[in-house]
């Protein structure tokens, strides 16, 4: 979070750029997850940077200076500049939740935020709901398989492949819905619906190095805010 | 001891009841088989025994769930839970989402009742050793077969400590092995004495595992009695429900006009 405001606050292209290499290419590569964190950052952050980059390069107000002419519409060098800082933020801000995602458990954490007062029920929608994201892609991988062998045609052009989503999320989310009662009578029957806290068998190790550096960090985008606002820097 | 006096239950919006002027006890360590074909009302049955049914899918109840003696109609879902366990057909369905490991899987139930974490570490070990399990007890639970699932199902609720336990057709979705990995746990549980009712068309199983069965028609008791009698009662076929092997064999020995006495 801080890597991410701290790329918004200091803007312009260089700074974002290297809170992104500090922050988050350096600690990736520290882990061992660099290209699976620069393959996802991509990903995720690509239709936001294109749209980003076409908006500002050709549709900024008041940019002047034509780069390149494509019928009506013109592209400029004001609108070019502004697109890299933007894409600069965009990069900061997607590498940073990229490598939270990638270096983080998410029962870890939904752990830690009960043990900090965050009711256990909340607690529990939250984790429940990124676990069961890989069961929901592995039902959905059966349930194309099934409808393959059918003769259903998952491959080939956009329109072919879209006319063969209908078949396969069908399945996926009733399926799913189907098993609601079930899971929650389960649930019920293992005293998730006893008011109060709940007892809990571990926690996240969180040493005294480690709470210090989160407070500097804070204390940092702060004194970078007061310092931005001030105009020192 | 775990009884049910003159209950009939009917699911919300349902025109007619499910279940139907049931009386039925399961005594501390008694194993009791409940068979009937489908819709005949086993998995009603087994929802009112845990508890479930009225309280968490609602209906209507009429009669009495006594355990001990007390009527348990108004207690808490949380305080019946650790009364009455519930195991159900799906083993996917019945596990947390939320555990990394076995251990923790199994933890989930004693931790949702605030149980201080030594005494669940305690109850898990105890949990899984019932079920001959401990080795899986840092694998993920996402990633055993059907029949480990099932298991793991079961010692989470073993890990509440409940009197009783209510099992709906614990290996209808389970391959060979799946099965005869549960059929050995449940052997070994009711060798412990931890008294069972179990709804499963297996009728093999229900021979080698209960001291009595109850065969459901329609929502209504229509036969009751000793393990051996009942499922060698010819009107059990009339009910929808195939006798255990040993049986079917006896009766094509006796068609085919031999006399042969097979081992009970």
């Amino acid at each position: 979070m801080v890597t991410a405001a701290s790329a918004v606050v200091l803007g312009g292209v260089v700074w974002p750029l290297a809170i992104v290499a500090v922050a988050v290419l350096m600690p990736a590569l520290l882990a061992g997850v660099l290209p699976t964190l620069l393959r996802y950052s991509i990903l995720f952050s690509l239709p936001l940077a294109m749209s980003a980059l076409i908006v500002n390069l050709f549709f900024l107000p008041g940019a002047q200076t034509v780069l390149l002419r494509i019928g009506p519409i013109t592209a400029t060098a004001e609108g070019l500049a502004f697109a890299i800082e933007i894409l600069a933020r965009i990069a900061a801000i997607s590498g940073a939740v990229t490598l939270f995602y990638l270096t983080t458990k998410p029962s870890e954490l939904v752990l830690d935020l009960e043990r900090r007062g965050v009711p256990p029920r909340l607690a529990f929608v939250a984790n429940a709901s990124v676990q069961t994201v890989p069961a929901m892609a592995e039902r959905a991988a059966a349930i194309v398989a099934a409808q393959r062998a059918r003769g259903l045609d998952t491959e080939g052009n956009f329109l072919r492949r879209l006319r063969g989503l209908l078949p396969i999320v069908g399945p996926v989310v009733l399926g799913s819905i189907g098993e609601i009662e079930e899971r929650s009578m389960a649930l019920e029957a293992r005293g998730f619906t006893r008011p109060g806290r709940r007892s809990l068998l571990w926690s996240p190790a969180d040493s005294g190095a480690q709470r210090l550096s989160r407070w500097m960090l804070v204390l940092a985008l702060v004194g970078l805010v007061v310092a931005r606002t001030g105009g020192w820097i | 001891m775990l009884r049910l006096e003159g209950v009939s239950y009917r699911y919300a919006g349902a025109p007619r009841e499910s279940l139907r002027e049931i009386d039925l006890d399961l005594a501390d360590g008694e194993v009791v088989g409940v068979v009937g074909a489908s819709e005949s009302g086993k998995t009603t049955l087994a929802l009112v025994a845990a508890g479930l049914a009225p309280r968490a899918i609602g209906g209507a109840l009429d009669g009495h769930v006594l355990i001990d003696g007390e009527d348990v109609g108004d207690q808490p879902m949380h305080e019946m839970a650790t009364r009455v366990g519930i195991c159900f057909q799906n083993p996917h369905t019945q596990l947390s989402q939320v555990a990394d490991t076995v251990f923790e899987e199994v933890a989930f139930g004693p931790l949702n009742l605030g149980i201080e974490r030594l005494a669940v570490a305690r109850r898990v070990a105890q949990a899984l050793d019932a079920l001959g399990i401990g080795s899986l007890a840092e694998r993920d639970p996402r990633r055993l077969s059907g029949g480990q699932i099932q298991l793991v199902a079961v010692g989470g609720l073993l890990a509440m400590e409940p009197r009783h336990l209510v099992l709906d057709e614990p290996t209808a979705q389970l391959d060979p092995e799946g099965k005869r990995l549960v059929s050995d746990a449940l052997l070994s549980l009711a060798a412990r004495g931890t008294a069972m009712m179990i709804c499963e068309h297996d009728t093999d199983l229900l021979a080698r595992l209960c001291s009595s069965i109850v065969v459901l028609d329609a929502g209504r008791i229509v036969l009751a009695g000793p393990t051996t009698e009942v499922l060698a009662d010819p009107k059990l076929e009339e009910f929808g429900v195939q006798p255990p092997a040993p049986v079917a064999l006896q009766r094509a020995f006796e068609e085919a006009g031999l006399r042969v006495t097979l081992p009970a």
